[in-house]
Order: structure tokens, then sequence, then C-alpha cells
């Protein structure tokens, strides 16, 4: 069984379609990566299967559910969560606090109850507490518990939206542009942070640009061109793969 | 055991000491009714907050539920004979209702457009009041019987300041455990961002309903009051001014701040009264006291005073 099966997705922008025909299957467990070139619609991707935007045509199941056009929260509930490329911290909360969103969906959240502050939402929101700062030092965020989340440098902004997402509890990450933005030190810590959650029994579906990462930590690989699918398979047959590099390494190549 | 000094138990037995105590400062009658209307204004302002400061949506058109309520408990009372509590409870329910109808297409709208909509909301009702004449007695107002409560009738400044300084007591409670719970963090995602709130799980729309209905109620719950306490009520209580005001009130209090809020009405309620000699300027008060804030304090008194504290320590 597949954990997340895309069926000749489309979305257009007015007239200018940013994904086209595309179909790919994901199996559980695996690290899969979305490559290509800038303006691929590789975020798009992203945003079409977390529930940002809905997709022109095509279909997305998740667990073999259709689950197109459900909205992010629905689809949270069912075990996907995302990190963003630009972030998307609560800045007006402490660190720890945005992670404790992240649980959200494990805790009491009836309105009636939170207003009277029964016993049982004390009790949960201290459970709920340990539960983040855990997770936050799970992923090297310790040091970061008490502070307010704006103060964080620029890495620690990622981590903690990983650590956010991670404490959805979910089956599925979506990991858009990880390393974007972070030197070479902390970009291998990411790496190993990436292989720690799939470790974990999650499957993770990567965005990323930078090359030694992608192939270094992905099971397959998917390229995009202009929307389309273009190729897809294990890291060394993408490395070989001349489509590939004409599109796309070639191209940068070139370049230079 | 958790520690017994706790932020939030501390405000409140604080904002205990100072009600408890403040009477005997309170010389006169006009006192005590200024301290009445802080006490009415501070619960409409704690709800506001919880909407324009913890959840990040604007309204312009407060003013508009707290009318309602009041003509709800006048006309009802008074026309109607029912008992003042059923009055105020059926006004409540009615405003919550209405707010629950109009939140949803209102809330889908952003910033200066969800403004817009609430602005346009609020002008709705006091017009609505103002041409009832049938209903409302139209621009010249309407009495109201005075409050009873199972044959208990709060006469007196003294009995009137402990209702409404209890209840303001409890509102302020049931804000901070509000906000010190999973909807509460809820409702700050939204504010922090609504695209990464939704993706943790969070239905977006129905923590901003649901805040807008809380906010609309407390406001209506206190304009029952109002009407009854003040034995006479006109469609100024629901115009475009009053909306400004209690927002004004939220803004230099603290946005994001429940004790904020009650010191932001009892600032921008007293302070108008000192300078009732100059009653034609009060507007332009309001607005540069919005205009100040924005500039110079953005966050509001009571969380620059708080963040200073913190500073000091350090």
């Amino acid at each position: 069984m597949s954990l997340l099966r895309v069926e000749n997705l489309s979305k257009s922008f007015g007239g200018v379609a940013a994904v086209a025909d595309l179909s790919f299957t994901i199996d559980p467990g695996a690290i899969y990566s979305i490559i290509g070139p800038n303006g691929a619609g590789k975020t798009t991707v992203i945003n079409l299967i977390s529930g940002i935007f809905r997709p022109s045509s095509g279909r997305i199941f998740f667990e073999d559910q259709d689950v197109t056009g459900l909205p992010p929260y629905e689809l949270a509930r069912r075990g996907l969560s995302r990190i963003f490329q630009n972030l998307q911290v609560f800045a007006n909360m402490t660190a720890l606090e945005n992670v404790m969103v992240g649980h959200h969906l494990h805790c009491d959240r009836r309105f009636l109850p939170a207003l009277l502050r029964l016993p049982h939402i004390v009790r949960g929101d201290a459970a709920c507490r340990v539960f983040a700062a855990e997770l936050m030092a799970s992923v090297g965020l310790g040091d970061y518990v008490h502070a307010e989340a704006s103060m964080l440098p620029y890495g620690a902004l990622k981590r903690l939206e990983i650590a956010r997402a991670l404490a959805t509890r979910p089956k599925m990450l979506l990991l858009d542009e990880p390393a974007a933005g972070l030197n070479p030190a902390e970009t291998d810590a990411i790496d190993g942070l990436i292989k720690g959650i799939a470790e974990g029994g999650v499957t993770v579906l990567l965005v990323e640009h930078d090359m030694r990462l992608v192939m270094g930590i992905s099971d397959r690989i998917l390229v995009l061109d202009h929307g389309r699918w273009l190729a897809s398979g294990t890291a060394p047959q993408i490395r070989r793969n001349p489509e590939v590099v004409a599109a796309y390494l070639g191209g940068e190549a070139r370049e230079r | 055991m958790t520690t017994l000094w706790t932020p939030r138990r501390g405000g409140l037995i604080a904002l205990a000491a100072v009600i408890a105590v403040l009477p005997l400062f309170l010389q006169n009658a006009f006192h005590y009714d200024v301290a009445i209307l802080i006490g009415l204004n501070a619960i409409v302002c704690v709800g506001l907050n919880l909407l324009i400061g913890y959840a990040g949506q604007i309204s312009l058109g407060h003013a508009g539920f707290f009318a309602l309520g009041a003509y709800a408990s006048a006309i009802l009372t008074g026309d109607h004979d029912w008992p003042p509590l059923a009055a105020l409870l059926g006004g409540a329910l009615a405003v919550g209702l209405l707010s629950f109808v109009i939140a949803r297409p209102i809330l889908k709208l952003k910033g200066h457009y969800l403004a817009m909509g609430t602005l346009g909301m609020g002008i709705i009702i006091s017009i609505v009041l103002n041409q009832e004449v049938e209903l409302t007695g139209g621009p010249d107002g309407m009495p109201v019987p005075s409050f009873v409560l199972f044959g208990w009738e709060p006469a007196g400044e003294l009995t009137w300041y402990a209702l409404v300084g209890g209840l303001l007591l409890a509102t302020v409670w049931l804000a901070l455990n509000l906000i010190d719970s999973p909807v509460g963090r809820a409702l700050r995602a939204v504010h922090g961002s609504e695209t990464a709130a939704e993706v943790m799980g969070i239905d977006t729309t129905r923590y901003k309903v649901q805040v807008f209905v809380v906010s609309a109620v407390l406001a209506s719950l206190s304009g029952s009051l109002f009407a009854h306490y003040s034995g006479f009520i006109s469609p100024a209580e629901g115009e475009f001014f009053r909306s400004i005001e209690l927002v004004t009130m939220v803004v230099l209090g603290g946005m994001a701040s429940t004790f904020g809020a009650v010191v932001g009405a009892a600032i921008l309620t007293v302070v108008p009264q000192l300078l009732a000699a100059f009653h034609d300027y009060e507007m332009l008060l309001f607005g540069a006291v919005l205009m100040g804030m924005m500039i110079f304090l953005r966050k509001g008194l009571v969380p620059s005073l708080a963040q200073l504290l913190r500073e000091r320590r350090k």
C-alpha cells in the first residue's frame, strides 16, 4: 500500500501551468525527494498536497483515501504535516508555545472546559509543555525552550518549524527546502535530523536545492521540469539520466 | 505543588484587591458612577481584546453589540414585562446568534477589509436603532426599568459597583483561563500565521467565529447592565465613535493583555470625565491617543511596562 498517491495532478495560475499531469506514489517509510530547476513547480506540488492550493484537476490519495481539496486542518488530522520554505513561525509566541500549538490535535480543544479551566485542562497543558520541551531538545533546540520565537536565529527557526510539525505526530512530513539559507555545517546537521525523522517511522517528502543533501539521503527522487514529470528513480539512476543532466545539471554547468 | 504566585494568579488577586479597596477612595456618587462605567467598559474590552489582541481580528462595530444588548433589555423589560435577568440572557442569546450568523462571511475578510466589514455592520445596527422608532423610540432613546434580581434590586452606587466589579473579575478570570489553554494558543496561532495554524490542525474559521461570538456576547451583557444602571438609553450607545472608543481602550492598555484591556478602559473612561470642560475635544483626544500609541508604544501600556520590569530584573 502506498502512503501517498498523486494522479494526473495539474494546477494552473491564470493560464500558466505550474504543475501539469503529474503522477507519483510514495511508499511508507521512504525519504522521497522532488528536485528541479527554479520555477519547476516543486513548492506548488507541496502546496497542493498539503491543501494550501486546490488542484485544477487530478486527485490525491492519502492512505488510499481521496483527500483532494481537503483543507489543511483536515489533512493534519489524517497525519500530514509540513514546514514552510518562507518561514511561518508564530512570532507572537514563545518557541515552546509554537511547538505546543503543533500538539493541538492531541489536546482537549473544547471551549467550555478551557473557559472554566477544569483540572484536566491544567494537567493536559502541563503534559503538553513537557512533550514540547522534549521534542525541542530532540531536534537540538534545547537552549531555546523559553525564548520568544521572534528572537531565534534563522537556523533555529528552521528547526522550530520541524519540531512544530513533528508535534502533530504526522505519518508524513513535507519538508520544503529545510536547508535553504543554512551554512554547510548547519546543512549537515539537518541531514542527520531528516534521517532521524525517517528512522522514527515518519515518511518524508523533501523539496531541496542542495544536491549533496538530496543525493545522500533520498530513497527515491522525482525530477520536475516546467511542472512536468521528467524522471524518477534512485539517486544513482537520476545522476546518470541524460535528460536530467541536460535539463537541470547541464543547464547549471553551462552557466558556469 | 505548583507555585502559588503565578503572574495570572497575582494579576487576579491584584485586580480583586483594587476593586475591593477602591470604594475607600470614592467620595461621592459621581466617583462611583465613573467607577461603574469603567467596569462596564472593561467587560467589553476584555472580550474585544480576545478578538483583536489575541486572535488578531479587528472589529470596528462592537458598540453595535453593546447597544443591541442594551435595547434588548430595555424593550423586553419595559414593553414586554420580562424579568430583567431573562431579558439580559435573552439579549445575549440573540446577539450570540446574530454574531454567529454574521461571523462566517465577515471573518473571511482580512485586514482593512475586515475593518470595513465590521464598520458597516456597526453602522447598520446604529441605523436600525435610529429608524425603528416604534420599537426603540428612535433618536430620542427610551427609558429602562430598574434591574430586579429575584425580588432584589441593586439600589445605590455601592451595590451596582459590587455587582459590576464582581462581573468584571469573573470575566477577567474566564478570559485568562481561555488564553491559557489549547483554545487560547489556537487563537494566538491564528494571529501569528493563519496558514501555519491550519497546517497544525486548527480549523481557523471555527476559532475566529467562536471568539467573535464570545466578544459580542460580553458586549451585549455589559450593554444590558448599562441600560438598567443608567435607566435611559439612546442610539448614541451604538454609534461608530463608541466602537472606536472601545478599540482605543484595547490598544492603549495593550493588545493581547487581558489586564491591559482593563487598564485601557479605566484610563479612557476617567480622562474624558476629568476633561469634561473640553467635551468638544473628546474625539480629538481619542484620535491623538490612537496615533500616539501606534507611533511610540505599539504594544500598549501594560505589555510595555511588563517588558520594562523583566529587563530591569535581568
